[in-house]
């Protein structure tokens, strides 16, 4: 072992302890809007609230105290320190729920739903309220830094001079705001432009995202015409569906699209907007709980949440790709609960970039990588599209990055649970699992194994 | 909406002028608040000779509620509500008397006061003289009924024969009808069919332990019997179209019940709202067909998306939906169904055949429906709102709706919480006894029966 590579798959150490489970017993979200569209003037805290009450009005909610609430936001304001609380105080739940900010990047609203599930399974809450939110519109503007310091040093002055002395260190250049951008501060490349990279390394063809990215708006599409999100989502601001789904995609429309990533590169560019996912506002929510108290309240267990694990890759340097931890995070997680690819009947790879997915399943699917950099015998495995992103994903969805999270582990634990509801004879008893992967800025990747319940 | 000429012809100088120049005058409506009085005066009990013996058992149960009950009128006194009780008159000679001595106390009778009589229906099979003096009373009362002025109503509960005046239906009617739930409710008759039906526990609660169901419940009228329901004691399911969830969500939140998207056209949207209510709440109890729409056109120019919608929201989906209901075994517990009828599809209305045959459809339909559910003490039931101002019907151009509003006995429009008062009446363990029948609440429309 001791030369096994860092990130190598580890073989199970110690059995996991066989404590109780944490169930998801639904989900609400909120329709994803485009930046600057119908929820251009909402803030973080208003489109979580929203979400929640939503949630609460599903549920039976009302003056309710959750065991927990964990909710997060990538792009915040300094107000918003507690933003998850400051929602709670705003929503139909019991002002005694408490609630805590978590940030993990675009990984935010899935390690809510691991943490929260964790203290479930620990028993040291009984329910919990898992949740993310993100908006591109209300994106918080700071004054730079120099202005900033001047500002501080004033607020610290006592004598006229000093004040002035302050002041006067101003400069024009300092009176330009300071927007968030979406750039790794490390490399000060755009995360598309990250993806480029990987994208070129791994061969990864125009033709093949933008298939990719099609089947995200015609299954998406094709799920809401079926009335699967009807318990899942509720309007906001008079929008019913995602604002980014397109019913009218096709091959043609998104092959004349320019690419928009990669054009400095040898490699062909071939990451345009129709195959990358869109700066979204949105908030969604997850509802967990024991079994117990899922059945106290009269709510149903649609899933388990039963494993995760979290990978980070050394991107700076270049050794993999920005959005490649998850490649290493899923063999662990696998190796760990003695399973294989081929035992999920859904996978769930957040589609930050089509490529994203794409490269990643190139990963798996690689011999030479599956020896020398996960430390396994040949190959991961490979996943069939009839059983990835099935109900469409984040390119058709659009990607509010803390809310993402909360949207696939929903929309995960129904599918599960009616695919077991659906499963007749020999084959009724046998377990239904999803995998779930979701790729996030810094070289982060959180992944996480949901069962039906 | 804000009724401004209501408003302006009961404040200051514009009430003056207004009754100079003789203009309608439309009293605010008293409605029901927790902790009001039933009866906020002394109520009079009238009878014909032949009634006496009813008359006692009515006064018996006016004075278990604490009423300041008299039987013999005092010109000078001012009472809050006159019951007249017909239940046993047998020739037309008989209405003179009670009813000339009810006309006496009209001019002093209180603002917002109760007028109701207790009478039979005629039957084609009754002696002429006997049916003669029955349907008489009908004809008295809604005109005794447009006499009545200051926000005062007057209804009538018509009992079946072998009902007596101690059945629950008959007894909730006459609280129903003297009460500030009935604010809007003018001019009708009522008729209890049968008996059946239990006293609540609880009078300002009879809804408690409850589950019930409202379509349509994301606004106006649905929303209202929500909030309604939840006051009387039910637990709330309220469902509408998915892309109405974000309004249907705030009035779950403040009902504190559940909220269900679902389209009530879907074909197993019966299965889904049952499964729901049993799943979450443990059994279903009530279910309120709100859900309606409108697609207005002359016949001459109406295209089957004009008809077809309105029929398969307003009808077709009812049926669909009790029928899941009904064949489901759940549905058991003294059952209640209410749908939501208009005057629409009783008196018609120009430029709504779709909407019209969709509502007199339903009124067709609770008919039928009820006796497939008196074996579980169950029934069904519809209520046709007249003029009720929602959003729907601010719509209406000013003019016609000026007129829609005035044209009624009560001179005014009426609210969603007028519409949910009916049909939480009509939804209670007392009104088991009231099989099939349509209550109006229109302040007694001019328009239609």
């Amino acid at each position: 072992m001791a030369s096994a590579p860092p990130n190598a798959t580890r073989s199970p150490t110690a059995p996991r302890p066989a404590g109780r489970r944490a169930v998801v017993v639904g989900g609400n979200r909120i329709p994803f809007a485009r930046a600057g569209g119908p929820y251009a003037t909402a803030s973080n805290q208003d489109l979580l609230t929203a979400a929640l009450d939503g949630l609460v009005a599903r549920f039976g909610l009302q003056g309710e105290q959750i065991g927990e609430v964990a909710a997060g936001a990538v792009l915040k304001h300094s107000r918003d320190f507690n933003l998850a609380r400051e929602s709670v105080l705003g929503s139909a739940l019991s002002p005694e729920t408490p609630a805590y900010d978590l940030q993990q990047a675009c990984a935010t609203g899935l390690e809510t739903v691991i943490g929260l599930a964790n203290k479930i399974r620990l028993g040291q809450v009984e329910s919990g309220i898992a949740a993310g939110v993100d908006t591109a519109s209300d994106a918080p503007i700071a004054v730079s830094d120099g202005l900033r310091r001047a500002l501080l040093e004033l607020s610290r002055a006592r004598t006229a001079g000093q004040k002035l002395a302050a002041v006067a260190r101003i400069r024009p250049k300092d009176l330009a705001p300071s927007a968030p951008r979406v750039i790794e501060p490390r490399t000060g490349l755009t995360m598309g432009e990250h993806q480029a990279l990987t994208t070129a390394q791994w061969g990864i063809t125009r033709a093949a995202q933008d298939g990719l990215a099609l089947a995200s708006h015609t299954r998406l599409a094709a799920a809401y015409d079926a009335g699967f999100f009807d318990d899942l989502l509720t309007p906001f601001r008079g929008l019913t569906r995602d604002q980014n789904l397109r019913v009218d995609s096709s091959l043609e429309r998104l092959a004349a699209l320019r690419p928009t990533f990669g054009l400095g590169l040898e490699a062909p560019a071939t990451m345009t907007a129709g195959n990358s996912t869109p700066l979204s506002d949105g908030a969604a929510t997850v509802l967990l709980g024991s079994d117990e108290w899922a059945a106290a309240h009269g709510l149903p267990a649609l899933a388990v949440v039963v494993d995760a694990e979290v990978a980070a890759v050394d991107f700076v340097r270049g050794k993999d790709g920005l959005l490649m931890a998850p490649v290493f995070a899923v063999p662990r997680l696998l190796a760990r609960n003695d399973l294989t690819l081929a035992d999920f009947d859904f996978v769930e790879i957040h589609e930050a970039f089509a490529a994203t997915v794409l490269a990643t399943l190139a990963a798996w699917a690689d011999e030479e990588f599956g020896r020398t950099r996960l430390g396994l015998d040949g190959a991961l495995g490979s996943i069939d599209t009839s059983r990835l992103n099935v109900h469409g994903s984040s390119l058709a969805a659009g990607h509010p990055f803390a809310a993402t999270g909360g949207r696939i582990v929903a929309t995960a634990a129904k599918l599960l649970a009616q695919r077991k509801a659906g499963l007749v004879g020999s084959d009724a008893g046998r377990p239904v699992r999803a995998l779930v992967s979701v790729c996030a800025a810094g070289g982060l990747g959180v992944t996480a194994i949901l069962e039906a319940a | 909406m804000t009724d401004t000429y209501l408003n302006l012809v009961n404040s200051g100088l514009t009430r003056k002028l207004a009754r100079r120049l003789g203009l309608p005058n439309p009293a605010q409506l008293r409605r029901f608040r927790a902790g009001q009085p039933l009866v906020d005066g002394p109520v009079l009990v009238l009878a014909a000779a032949t009634s006496l013996a009813d008359a006692d058992d009515v006064a018996r149960t006016l004075v278990s509620w604490d009423l300041d009950v008299r039987r013999d009128a005092t010109p000078e006194d001012t009472y809050a509500a006159v019951v007249l009780v017909l239940t046993e008159i047998a020739h037309p000679d008989e209405l003179s008397a009670p009813v000339l001595a009810v006309g006496r106390m009209l001019r002093t009778l209180a603002p917002a006061g109760r007028i109701v009589t207790l009478s039979r229906p005629a039957m084609a099979d009754d002696a002429p003289a006997l049916a003669a003096a029955r349907q008489g009373v009908d004809g008295m009362l809604r005109s005794l009924a447009k006499e009545l002025r200051g926000g005062a109503t007057g209804n009538g509960v018509v009992l079946a024969g072998g009902v007596g005046v101690d059945a629950p239906s008959v007894v909730g009617a006459l609280r129903f009808f003297l009460s500030t739930r009935s604010a809007f409710v003018d001019g009708q008759l009522l008729s209890v069919d049968t008996a059946a039906g239990t006293f609540p526990d609880d009078w300002d609660t009879p809804l408690a332990g409850r589950v019930a169901v409202v379509t349509g419940a994301a606004r106006g009228i649905g929303a209202a019997v929500a909030e309604t329901f939840a006051r009387d004691g039910a637990t709330v399911v309220v469902v509408d179209l998915p892309a109405a969830g974000e309004a249907l969500a705030k009035v779950a939140n403040r009902v504190r019940g559940t909220a269900l998207q679902v389209d009530v056209t879907a074909p197993d949207a019966g299965e889904r709202i049952l499964d729901h209510a049993v799943s979450r709440h443990g059994r279903l109890d009530v279910v309120v067909h709100n859900a309606g729409i409108l697609r207005d056109k002359l016949l001459a120019n109406m295209g089957p998306d004009q008809w077809d919608a309105v029929l398969a929201v307003n009808l077709a989906a009812q049926l669909r939906i009790n029928e899941q209901l009904l064949t489901s075994g759940e549905f058991t517990h003294a059952p209640r169904i209410v749908s939501l009828a208009s005057t629409s599809g009783i008196a018609g209305n120009r430029g709504q055949t779709n909407y019209g045959a969709s509502k007199g459809g339903v009124i067709g339909m609770v008919r039928a429906t009820a006796p497939l559910l008196t074996a579980f003490g169950g029934t069904a039931n519809a209520v046709a709102p007249g003029f009720i101002e929602t959003d729907m019907t601010a719509k209406i151009p000013f003019a016609p709706r000026q007129i829609a509003r005035r044209a009624s006995s009560l001179q005014q429009g009426g609210q969603p919480v007028d519409v949910a008062e009916a049909v939480a009446f009509l939804s209670s363990p007392q009104a088991g006894g009231i099989v099939g029948e349509v209550l109006r609440v229109c302040g007694q429309n001019l328009v239609g029966a």
